[in-house]
């Protein structure tokens, strides 16, 4: 009953027409990463913590607490992506892995957000008491993670 | 991890407090006599179904003058979000937004 269950993953894989090293610096500078994710501090070196902050919204208090655990330059970066401050205990704590594969006229790219348990899920399904109904209160407390 | 959600879950159980919560929650704030002229019970019941909400960190009180307000307590629900649907709309736009970066970056 109660083995640890598999987590599952999100995974977004395309062919950009961008060499990998100009991939590998839109996700690894920070100011750059900026521009299409969120304000961040990320060194791509391993080890470095930091934060990707976004407006707070709802009752999300915007921050992401990461951690970069793996550098392969222009192939491989690997984070930890976790909720932070208060609502750590009850949050995210997923991982971000990004690689990069040379391809004809460009870039493979591949994102694998990964460590989502499938208790919430569930629970969030229970469709016993009618959730369906309040999925429009959960939306708008959720916000659009921006 | 479980047990804030059980909790939860048995709290929102109980059909006249969900209706409550749920009208709360597409609300910004209600005060307990527009919460009673929308329920099926007294207001002693609202009120005593708005205190078992309130203890269980999904909604807050304010007063104002003689009046109490409530509203949702967003942080309450945290336990039920839905990470992965949330993140998979999420990566979707920002890939875009990677995209649009990439092609206005010099080589």
């Amino acid at each position: 009953m109660n083995d640890i269950p598999a987590s599952r993953s999100i995974v977004i894989e395309r062919m950009m027409p961008h060499p990998p090293a100009k991939v590998w610096r839109a996700l690894t500078q920070a100011s750059l990463v900026g521009e299409w994710l969120m304000k961040n501090d990320l060194q791509p070196v391993v080890g470095h913590r930091f934060n990707f902050r976004a407006e707070p919204q709802g009752g999300w208090n915007g921050v992401t607490d990461c951690e970069v655990l793996e550098v392969e330059p222009l192939s491989r970066l690997v984070y930890s992506w976790r909720s932070s401050g208060e609502q750590a205990a009850t949050g995210i704590n997923s991982v971000v892995t990004w690689t990069l594969t040379p391809a004809e006229g460009g870039t493979q790219v591949r994102m694998e957000h990964s460590g989502f348990r499938p208790q919430d899920e569930q629970f969030y399904r229970g469709a016993n008491y009618g959730w369906q109904q309040m999925v429009a209160g959960l939306e708008r407390v959720a916000g659009g993670l921006d | 991890m479980l047990q804030p959600q059980a909790d939860i879950f048995r709290t929102l159980a109980d059909p006249t407090r969900r209706g409550l919560f749920e009208r709360l929650a597409r609300a910004d704030s209600l005060s307990v006599r527009s919460l009673t002229e929308g329920a099926a019970v007294s207001q002693p019941a609202v009120s005593q179904h708005l205190k078992v909400l309130r203890e269980a960190g999904l909604v807050v009180e304010q007063k104002v003058g003689r009046n109490v307000f409530y509203s949702v307590e967003p942080r309450g629900l945290a336990p039920l979000i839905d990470w992965m649907a949330l993140y998979a709309v999420f990566w979707r736009d920002r890939f875009e937004r990677l995209e649009d970066v990439l092609n206005r970056m010099d080589q």
